[in-house]
């Protein structure tokens, strides 16, 4: 026998739900499809925007990034062996180091494109040349060995630093430390290899398969045995593009002057360059787009949480109104057994939530259950806060009080006499 | 047998309102009912024998007149008093036994106490017993649907009895039964009656109405007669 009246009027509840089962089942559909959408939406949002926000960080958030854009090409040159010159000069580059306020280390990259090969492996990976400064700015971790170093600059060294694909593809069974890599015609000496930038998931590329990976070599080297003039063949035509620096990255002192250092470089790119050659990158201004995109969805989402919630509610509601109904010569009995007032509405608020909290505990199951079927199927990051089935099961619950005062209500509210006469 | 009174009537009024005209379901009853006396309430359909059971168990109030229950004027009571009252000092047994169907035989029984802030094991011992005096023991885990009339308005009685109620009152109860369980039902009566219980029942029937020591009998919401009488079980 239980001897907590609380729990007694749950037992009691519970049991009375049970005398319809397919009713209260139905009820609780609506709450159930309300709160699985609600956290499994709020997992498949967060991942996304997780993996933007990864992405927007691994620029560097106190970094303006300006690239070379090949502009359309100009049809009326017919010639079909010409060269294109395009991008940042490294006229911009010097502007931005020695004029530009609040600008800490100016990192150039050009990205270069040749093949690299050790014995009968070869790929083409992001080449890319740059200063010993490029490792800080942009906050890459080493795995092992060093990044290129100002004495590889001065000396010209053919020393070269691979990122984990790389590294992975090219000596998989052994360190690349030491290793000799052949770029284009020319050998170079493996003195590092960058930690993954992402946690890594799989296993490493299978042989053939191709591989983004980077490489990078001393700035100055580059210059030294590649110039600036690459062939690019396409389609049968040959092109050649010169193209002074691919990737300019400003690390700015202070975060607070990003923007500041941003509208500058605009303004000075497009006061030099007559075509837009180029793009300016702010991932700060990403991250901000990128947040206010969450927003709007956090938004969107609250509002087809609140929406299925009401809908739920009102479902239950309903039923509920029914009930008290039904069930009036039950409340004529309870009342002439000496049920207060208080006890009536009790008795039908905890029905309700009953069946709110039985739906929103379902609903959670099943909204877990959802984001890890989207992430094995449609391979897409999910991340399920502790928060989201919080506030999902707590809404839920709170729905089912809400909806349930006023039919719990109804039911205290009736006259014992009328209530018992009633068949 | 004390004389105390239970239940003290006086000059009580009962008017339901249907539109512009007025019913006087009771019209100026005024009577009293001691401790362990034995009532029998009879009367034309319509002449307020109900009105005057729901009045004696407060769950309703004269609309004027006073009736003072155990003492205590029921006019003073707010509704959660007035539901106390029910579920200490009263106890119900209706025509259609009125049990709870969700519930199974000893809950039902219980239920009057579930509404009182304290009972412990001796009520539940209490209940257990009620059940095996009522020949329910083995039905103790049945709900209301699985027994027959007369075992459901032994569960009822049962129910009446939990919170040994100051007065037990009965609407009809054996208006449903047939003859043989009514008469099961009626000889619990005076067995409970005999046993010192305040008893009011509401009967058509006369022969029914002799085992009580008092017969009341009701008119258009008035005292028609009141006598009380030898009873049937004393005579024999
Ligand atoms: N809620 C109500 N509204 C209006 N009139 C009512 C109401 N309840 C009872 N009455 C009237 O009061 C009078 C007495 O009713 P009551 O139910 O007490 O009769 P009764 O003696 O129990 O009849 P029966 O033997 O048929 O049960 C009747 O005229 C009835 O119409
Ligand atoms: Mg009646």
């Amino acid at each position: 026998m239980i001897r907590s009246p609380l729990l007694r009027t749950i037992r009691t509840g519970i049991h009375s739900l049970m005398l319809h089962k397919l009713r209260s089942m139905l009820t609780t559909l609506g709450v159930l499809f309300g709160t699985s959408s609600v956290i499994s939406m709020l997992a498949i949002g967060e991942g996304a925007s997780y993996e933007a926000q990864e992405q927007i960080k691994l620029l560097g958030s106190q970094n303006v990034i300006l690239r070379s854009v090949k502009p359309p090409d100009n049809p009326n040159s017919s010639s079909n062996s010409r060269v294109i010159t395009y991008g940042i000069t490294d006229a911009d580059f010097q502007r931005i180091e020695q004029t530009f306020p609040g600008v800490g280390h100016v990192v150039p990259v050009r990205m270069l494109q040749q093949e690299i090969r050790v014995a009968d492996r070869a790929l083409n990976p992001r080449l890319m040349a740059t200063t010993p400064l490029y490792q800080e700015v942009t906050g890459r971790l080493l795995w092992e060995g060093r990044f290129i170093s100002k004495e590889d600059e001065r000396n010209l060294s053919n020393v070269c630093v691979l990122g984990t694909e790389v590294a992975r593809y090219l000596f998989p069974f052994e360190s690349a430390l030491g290793q000799r890599v052949k770029i284009g015609s020319d050998y170079f000496t493996v003195v590092g290899t960058l930690a993954p930038r992402i946690s890594q998931s799989g296993t490493p590329a299978a042989p053939g398969t191709e591989v983004t990976g980077e490489i990078f070599i001393p700035f100055q080297t580059a210059r030294q045995w590649f110039g600036k003039l690459q062939v690019k063949r396409r389609a049968g035509s040959r092109t050649m593009e010169q193209v002074d620096l691919h990737e300019v990255v400003i690390e700015v002192t202070d975060p607070k002057s990003v923007p500041y250092v941003a509208a500058a470089t605009r303004e000075m790119l497009q006061r030099f360059h007559k075509t837009p050659d180029y793009e300016v990158v702010v991932p700060l201004e990403l991250l901000a787009r990128a947040e206010e995109t969450k927003r709007i969805f956090s938004i969107v989402l609250g509002s087809i949480a609140g929406i299925s919630l009401l809908v739920g509610g009102i479902g239950i509601m309903n039923v509920m109104l029914a009930t008290v109904t039904e069930r009036t010569r039950e409340i004529g009995i309870r009342r002439a057994l000496g049920a207060k007032r208080r006890d009536i509405v009790t008795q039908f608020l905890v029905e309700t939530v009953c069946l709110s909290v039985g739906g929103g505990l379902m609903g959670v199951a099943l909204g877990l259950a959802i984001p890890l079927v989207v992430e094995h199927f449609a391979d897409m990051r999910t991340i399920v806060t502790l928060s989201a089935p919080v506030l999902a099961f707590t809404i839920s619950a709170g729905t089912g009080v809400l909806f349930g005062i006023y039919p719990a209500w109804r039911a205290a509210a009736m006259d014992p006499v009328e209530a018992l006469r009633h068949e | 047998m004390t004389s105390e009174a239970v239940a003290e009537f006086d000059k009580v009024e009962r008017v339901y309102r249907m539109g512009s005209q007025q019913v006087y379901a009771l019209n100026g009853v005024t009577f009293d009912i001691k401790r362990g006396q034995y009532w029998s309430i009879m009367g034309a359909s319509g002449s307020g024998k109900s009105t005057l059971l729901n009045l004696l168990g407060c769950l309703d109030r004269p609309t004027s007149g006073t009736y003072k229950l155990a003492g205590r004027d029921v006019n003073t009571l707010d509704d959660d008093e007035l539901s106390a009252t029910r579920s200490k000092k009263l106890g119900f047994i209706f025509q259609s036994y009125n049990l709870i169907p969700q519930l199974n035989v000893l809950d039902n029984i219980m239920v009057p106490l579930f509404y009182q802030d304290d009972w412990g094991d001796a009520d539940l011992a209490r209940a257990h017993m009620l059940a095996s005096r009522m020949g329910l023991s083995d039905r103790i885990d049945h709900r209301p649907t699985e027994l027959s009339g007369g075992q459901q308005q032994r569960v009822a009685i049962a129910r009446a009895l939990v919170n040994d109620p100051e007065l037990i009152l009965a609407d009809e109860a054996t208006g449903n039964l047939d003859s043989q369980t009514a008469k099961e039902i009626l000889d619990l009566f005076d067995e409970l009656s005999s046993e010192g219980k305040t008893l009011v029942f509401v009967t058509h029937e006369a022969h029914v109405a002799e085992r009580a020591s008092h017969v009341l009998r009701m008119k258009d919401g008035r005292i028609e007669d009141m006598r009380q009488q030898s009873r049937v079980g004393e005579r024999a």
